[in-house]
Order: structure tokens, then sequence, then C-alpha cells
């Protein structure tokens, strides 16, 4: 496993097609979360009580960002992986340059990672606007995003380095990420969940995501902060290097 | 010293060898031929050459450097147009090519000046903000081409760069491909077209079933295996095909039988006696060409298949 600088050479492709095809892509992913924050936040949060009178819109924000992130950096490094590498053949054309495999490999991930600081930005930026900011620790956002963002590129692109076809990603959302949104402590806390899920939920990578970005937006940091830079440090130390590895393998004929 | 130097190099893919045992030189400034049927080696082998495929056994020597050790500076040094188009459809064709100088580590004002030479070369520069899926077939062709030239390759490596286009496109192909030669590039092409590999190539391999077969200039090999006339015949009746192949074989007269036509390669003075002629129905006689020559040396394979 050896990547290069060169691996910036795909960051930037990806970059300039994203800047490109903005206009198709943006809207949608910001009028989600939006959405939710709206729906969850103003209308079931009416009925919400929480400990410390913490309103649930409040609680909610953070979570948010953390499954954005999620979602911005799984999307890229599936479908968009999948799509480049597959159907446009746009990895064959790359590795015929000097660059290597595993430059492509790296170049995804850290474009999916740069997805995912973006994402959270913006939502930083919205949910600022609506005045559920109460610390400049929610600065921390970004490098934060940036740690979700490598975690959850690097985990999908080993996905995408072994699935047979485009379909099999539904699995990978339908039962990785979806229960991850619902029961990652997103829209209420991981201790409400019976015992077993609770352990569960804790080694999930979304949690610990979530969690932080909670502490930092609120100011307030929470228990397990430590444990949860490890979780996230540990998923990435394994992912990055086997998802370039793997993906050497799918390509390497 | 040679550009491609490659030495008993195999290839296998599982249970099948795709090449089996290889050995060649191409040298400096010659265009050098890779003719086969589907499935001979003939990609498998470019693969290796071009370092994007791991090598089985053996070596190969891209300009004097292993291209195991060197995968990055023989690349950097390379030009190669892929059968399959892969042009980069999110982006326009000015784009394509500034993006792919990106990855030579090429800056911006030269990548841009690079890219419009190239595509005033190859009759695009109307195009340069067309979208990929706008272009026609030849012109995805050309842009390829095109875009192999932006690191200003010693060594073009082509896999079948005219399948598929109409006769205008291809002649615009062949000409740019010559003055390429001219100007003192070597050139590497895969080809099944056979006026392709006359009109363009100095020397050719015929590959078989991974192994080269036979090596030398398209007059060569006419001269060696086409004889002095091919006979394109076909039986008078099926029930004496026997009998008309051991009569063939008694004159010693070479044959390649494809489908249900014949081809009697007659060499110096060879004639068919009377008794031989009634037997079969004369379709064609003529002059021996690559292509007969390229059927009598793969046709039995193409047949088993």
């Amino acid at each position: 496993m050896n990547p290069s600088y060169r691996s910036l050479r795909v960051w930037q492709r990806n970059r300039d097609v994203f800047f490109k095809l903005w206009r198709s892509e943006v809207p949608g992913f910001f009028a989600e979360p939006i959405l939710i924050l709206l729906a969850m936040g103003f209308g079931l949060g009416t009925y919400v009580a929480l400990d410390e009178g913490q309103r649930y819109i409040e609680f909610i924000a953070p979570g948010i960002i953390a499954a954005y992130a999620m979602f911005s950096a799984s999307f890229e490094c599936t479908y968009g992986s999948f799509i480049r590498m597959k159907y446009q053949k746009t990895y064959d054309s790359i590795i015929a340059t000097p660059l290597s495999i595993d430059d492509v490999s790296a170049g995804e991930i850290f474009w999916g990672t740069t997805r995912s600081i973006l994402t959270a930005c913006v939502i930083l930026v919205i949910i600022a606007a609506f005045g559920l900011v109460e610390s400049p620790w929610a600065l921390l956002v970004i490098p934060l995003a940036a740690l979700a963002g490598l975690m959850f590129s690097s985990i999908a692109l080993f996905f995408t380095s072994v699935v047979p076809a485009i379909y099999s990603f539904n699995y990978y959302y339908t039962l990785f990420i979806t229960p991850m949104f619902f029961l990652g402590d997103v829209f209420f806390p991981v201790d409400t969940l019976p015992p077993v899920l609770q352990h569960i939920a804790w080694i999930a990578p979304l949690t610990p995501v979530a969690n932080l970005m909670r502490s930092v937006v609120t100011g307030s940091p929470g228990e397990g902060a430590w444990w949860g830079l490890g979780v996230i440090a540990g998923y990435i130390a394994v992912f990055f290097p086997l998802s370039l590895l793997m993906m050497k393998r799918r390509l390497l004929r | 010293m040679s550009v491609i130097q490659i030495r008993g190099v195999v290839k296998r893919f599982g249970p099948i060898t795709a090449v089996d045992g290889v050995d060649l030189d191409v040298g400096y400034g010659e265009c050098f031929g890779l003719l086969g049927p589907n499935g001979a080696g003939k990609t498998s082998l470019v693969r290796m050459i071009t370092g994007v495929s791991p090598i089985g056994e053996g070596s190969i020597r891209v300009d004097g450097k292993d291209v195991t050790q060197e995968p990055r500076q023989i690349k950097s040094s390379l030009g190669v147009v892929p059968q399959e188009d892969n042009l980069d459809p999110d982006l326009n064709v000015l784009e394509n090519l500034v993006t792919f100088a990106r990855y030579f580590d090429i800056p911006r004002a030269e990548a841009k000046r690079r890219a419009m030479a190239n595509l005033q070369l190859f009759e695009l520069q109307d195009r340069q903000r067309a979208k990929i899926e706008e272009l026609s077939g030849g012109m995805k062709r050309r842009l390829l081409i095109a875009r192999a030239l932006t690191n200003q390759p010693k060594l073009l490596i082509l896999d079948e760069p005219t399948v598929g286009l109409d006769p205008q496109t291809k002649h615009l192909v062949w000409r740019k491909l010559r003055s390429l030669k001219a100007q003192g590039a070597t050139l590497l092409l895969c080809t099944q077209n056979m006026d392709e590999a006359s009109f363009l190539c100095d020397r050719l391999a015929v590959m078989n079933e991974g192994r080269i077969i036979a090596l030398d200039s398209p007059q060569e090999l006419i001269k060696k295996y086409g004889g002095s006339q091919i006979m394109e015949v076909r039986l008078r009746s099926d029930e004496r095909r026997d009998l008309v192949l051991l009569k063939l074989s008694e004159q010693s007269l070479q044959w390649q039988e494809i489908e249900d036509t014949l081809y009697i390669f007659q060499g110096d003075g060879q004639v068919l006696d009377q008794d031989l002629l009634g037997e079969l129905v004369i379709m064609n006689q003529h002059a021996p060409t690559l292509e007969d020559v390229f059927l009598k040396l793969t046709g039995r394979s193409l047949k088993e298949q």
C-alpha cells in the first residue's frame, strides 16, 4: 500500500466535476437535513420533553450534522465511486497515467471526506441561523466531520471494492447506514435503548460522531469523548488500508 | 537498444494461459503490429507492457526500465489508446484533455496549450466545449488518440484504433498515425484490420493462443506464407470432402478450411490437376494478401472456437 501525493489529482478531478454539476446535486442534499430539522425539531419536538430543559431541536441538530456527514461520504464512495469505476471506466483511464490504483482509491476517499466537511459546514451555518449553536467550540464540527468523512468514505470504498453489482448497495444502506441513522444517537440518546442495542450502538461508527458533534455544538464535553475518538480512529486504521488493498485486488488483473 | 524488450512473458488467468511465453523486441521509431484473433493474448500482453497488469512470468522493459520496478516512470512516457472508450463523461472535450494532463503533473497553461494543439491535430477544435456524449464514435476515437498524446509519449500503444470507424475517419486516423511516426514516435498497434496492418506497420507479429507464431514485415509474411496464388473454392459434394483433402495433401498443396470455403495456397508452379478441379467450384482466385496469411496461420483455432 503506497498512495502518493498524486491522489490529489483524483481529488481535483472530483472537485472540478462537483463544482461543475453542483446545481443538480447540492440543493437536494441540503434540503433534506433542513426538512428533518423542521419536521422533527419543531413538529415532533413540541411533544418531547428532555432532561435539563433542553429543546428537542437542540438535541437533534448536532446529530443531523453527524448523520449527513455520514450520508455524504457514503454516497460519494459507494454509488459515486462504483459508477466511476464500473460504468465510466474513469479509473481505467487514470491508472494508465503515472497514478497507481492506491492513488485513485486514496483520492476517492479524500474527496468523500471533503464532501462530509462541506455538508457539515453548510448544516452548521443553517443551525447557527436557527440559533442552535451555543459555543465557539462548535467550530470543532469541521475537524470532526473530517474524521467522520475519512471513516465513512473508507468503509464505503471497502464495500464498493467487494460488491458484484450496483444493486448490492441496497444492503449497505438498509442494513448498515439506515439503522445507524435511526438508532445511532441522532434522534434520541443511546442510553434509552435496551442494553444489548446500547452495546452495539456504542461500537457503531455513527454513534461516537453524533455524540462528539453534540458535545462541541453545545459546548459541554459529554462522557466517552475519548472512547468515541478511539472508535473512529480504529475504524479509519482498519478500513483505510483495507479499502486500498481490496480495490487493488479488484482492479489488478 | 529496443524500446520494448519482452522476455519469456507468461500470463495466466486461472486455468487459462492468455500469454504463453512471448519474446519480442520493438525498436525505436518503428511501427509494430500485433495481429491475432480475439483471445490470442494481444490485449493481455499490451496491458502488461503498459504496467496496468502484473506480469505472470518473465520480464518486460520499456525504454530500458523494468515495468514491475518503475511503473510510474514508464507510464509517464507512454501514450495508451484503449479499445474501449474511457473518456471522462463528467467533463467536456477540452476539460478531458486538461484534466488528463494534470495526472502527468503538467502545469495548467502548458496543459491548455497542448490540449488545443492536439484538438487541432485531430480536427476537434470546434468541439472543445462539447459534452462527450454529444460526440460521434469517430470523434471519440480521435479524442482518445489526442488524449494519449498529452504527455508527448515516446511510445504510443493503440488497441484497435480504427475498429467501428467509417472509412473517412479511418483514413484520417491512419494519416495522423503515419505523421506521428514520421516525427519519430514508436507505435505499437494491436489490430485485426489487415489493411491497417499493411498500411501502417513496418513489422508484424501474428499471435495465436498466447504465442507469437510468425514475425516479419507484411511483405515478407505474404511471401513466406502466402505462396503465389490463393484459390477460394467450395466442394461440389460434401461427401467427397475427405477424398478432396487427401488429393490436396498428395499434391502437397496447403489449404485452410474456414466455414464452407477452402483456401488453397498454391506455391510457385503448383497447379491443380483436372481430377481435383472437377470436384471444386472456384469462387475466386487472387494474389495472396495479409488476410490470407492471417487465416492460414490462425484459421484452425478460429474454427475450434
